[in-house]
């Protein structure tokens, strides 16, 4: 009798938001849910002949520089050949000392993140620490992991983590696959449809140990070239005074650099480019 | 074979309402002070890991005393209702008095339902953007809740304690003040005149997180070197 309260008490005791929404919530988890075809209603007939269209989120990079690691992401999200959101914003800070970016499809990203930030945030409270560099991966691997029935359906979502790695004391990086494959990356890396190209750009316009203020320029020149080739990234929008979202991580904590500052960048690298007069 | 008594509904009550109060007044005292720049949590705690005091939410921080399985258990279940409850409607949606109440209900009815009821009390303070918005709420082990203005204190010799930090109580204090004030208050009862850092757990709702340290979080918890140096301000 005693044996199997002391049982049922550690197995109720969980650190992990995700785990108590499962159990007592199902209903509010991003993933996890019936596919569409198999809904209340929905004969195997239901299944469309095309994919569901829904926004998607697009490109997303992210390096290391001397002290930290930095994340970008363009301000576009697309439906098909129709520009969903100008505005949207796809880099998030996780926790004090993380961030994330997302591309795929916009709505469970954005709910994703949305539970990641608070599965790192109940963690801390419930434990009084914070989680591991490792396990904050982990914890996303599972997550996108626990959204592949849907992406078989064509909703994926692909998402990019960087954090500082507080005992070690550098930057660290980790992509993702559909199947919550983790990956460590060296050096730079980019998710997304133009993820080709801002990859490109990056290969040459990295190098190790630049500087913060560098960095930001090269993110923002690597998103610069995907937009130009890349029909769903968007370019900096001096019109609508849009530039990428850009965040860096570093020992202090996780910072997002003012509009001022990439204005100013972004101003630069235009006119640079008009400058040269080439065609790219 | 064993003979039932009958005990009457009120006997049983007063019963375990003293069982409750014994368990409860045998442990060391907690603060909880609401000043000008937010309010102070403050607690004899030798354990540097076993907290007394915790973060619930962006605004809204946790104090007990009594049992710490029991507490802790009640602290797990408000971090818990109130991550959900900010996860499913919006961060803005989850208040003190929300979560006070739940804990009243639980109180309640492990009072009248358990075998024994909870040897806690139990703190839930919220700070607001100006002083007049602090919510303070004492929640007692038979799941009384209380409205309280400007402080609370709980456990230990409550009375004493209680007396002491309202003879000093204003609303201009500053963090250094607040603190100042529950540690005279925290000694009111010894033979001592002060306690040093370590025999202290100390946390703040800061009022102007946001603008001070770029956070919504505005629970923080104090280390022993900060406290020394916030004690040795000048007065």
């Amino acid at each position: 009798m005693q044996e199997t309260t002391a049982n049922r008490v550690a197995a109720n005791a969980t650190s992990s938001f995700t785990e108590h929404l499962r159990r007592e919530r199902p209903d509010l988890m991003p993933f996890g849910q019936a596919p569409f075809n198999q809904l209340p209603g929905a004969g195997q007939a239901a299944q469309p002949a095309t994919p569901l269209q829904a926004p998607h989120g697009t490109t997303i990079v992210a390096m290391s520089y001397a002290g930290g690691v930095l994340m970008a992401g363009d301000r576009r999200a697309t439906m098909g050949n129709v520009i969903a959101s100008r505005h949207i914003e796809k880099v998030f800070p996780a926790d004090q000392y993380s961030v994330l970016g997302i591309a795929g499809t916009a709505g469970i990203a954005l709910d994703i993140t949305r539970l990641f930030q608070v599965e790192l945030e109940h963690y801390e409270k419930i434990e009084g620490t914070l989680l591991s560099l490792d396990g904050k991966a982990n914890r996303l691997g599972a997550m996108v992991r626990g959204n592949l029935p849907m992406a078989m359906q064509g909703l994926a979502v692909v998402p990019l983590f960087a954090g500082f790695d507080r005992p070690a004391g550098f930057g660290r990086l980790f992509s993702y696959d559909v199947t919550g494959g983790r990956y460590e990356e060296q050096e730079h890396h980019a998710v997304g449809s133009g993820s080709m190209f801002a990859r490109g750009a990056l290969k040459k316009l990295w190098r190790p140990g630049l500087s913060e203020e560098d960095a930001v320029a090269v993110a923002v020149e690597a998103l610069y070239d995907a937009a130009d080739d890349d029909s769903a990234t968007g370019g900096p929008d001096p019109v609508r005074q849009l530039w990428p979202v850009v965040y860096v991580v570093n020992r202090s904590g996780a910072f997002r650099v003012p509009e001022r500052e990439l204005a100013a960048v972004a101003g630069r690298i235009v006119d640079a480019r008009a400058v040269a007069q080439r065609e790219a | 074979m064993t003979q039932q008594f009958y005990v009457s509904p009120e006997q049983l009550m007063k019963d375990r309402a003293d069982f409750a109060r014994k368990g409860i007044a045998r442990g060391r005292s907690v603060v909880v002070v609401s000043c000008r720049e937010g309010i102070a949590l403050v607690a004899e705690n030798p354990s540097p890991s076993l907290h007394k005091i915790g973060e619930i939410y962006d605004k809204i921080a946790f104090a007990a005393v009594g049992k710490y399985n029991e507490f802790e258990s009640l602290r797990q279940a408000g971090v818990r209702y109130a991550d959900v409850r900010g996860y499913s409607y919006d961060r803005e949606d989850v208040t003190a008095r929300g979560l006070a109440s739940v804990y009243a209900q639980s109180l309640g009815a492990v009072f009248t339902a358990e075998q024994k009821p909870f040897e806690v009390e139990l703190a839930v303070a919220e700070v607001g953007r100006v002083q007049e918005a602090d919510h303070l709420y004492r929640l007692t082990f038979d799941g009384s809740i209380a409205d309280e203005h400007g402080f609370i204190v709980m456990g230990g010799q409550a009375d004493r304690v209680s007396e002491a930090v309202a003879a000093g109580w204003e609303g201009e204090l500053d963090f250094a003040g607040a603190i100042r004030l529950a540690l005279a208050g925290l000694v009111a009862d010894k033979e001592t005149t002060t306690l040093p850092a370590s025999a202290l757990e100390v946390a703040v709702l800061d009022r102007g997180s946001e603008s001070s340290r770029g956070t919504r979080r505005a629970f923080r918890r104090l280390e022993d070197a900060d406290i020394v140096a916030l004690l040795a301000e000048e007065k």
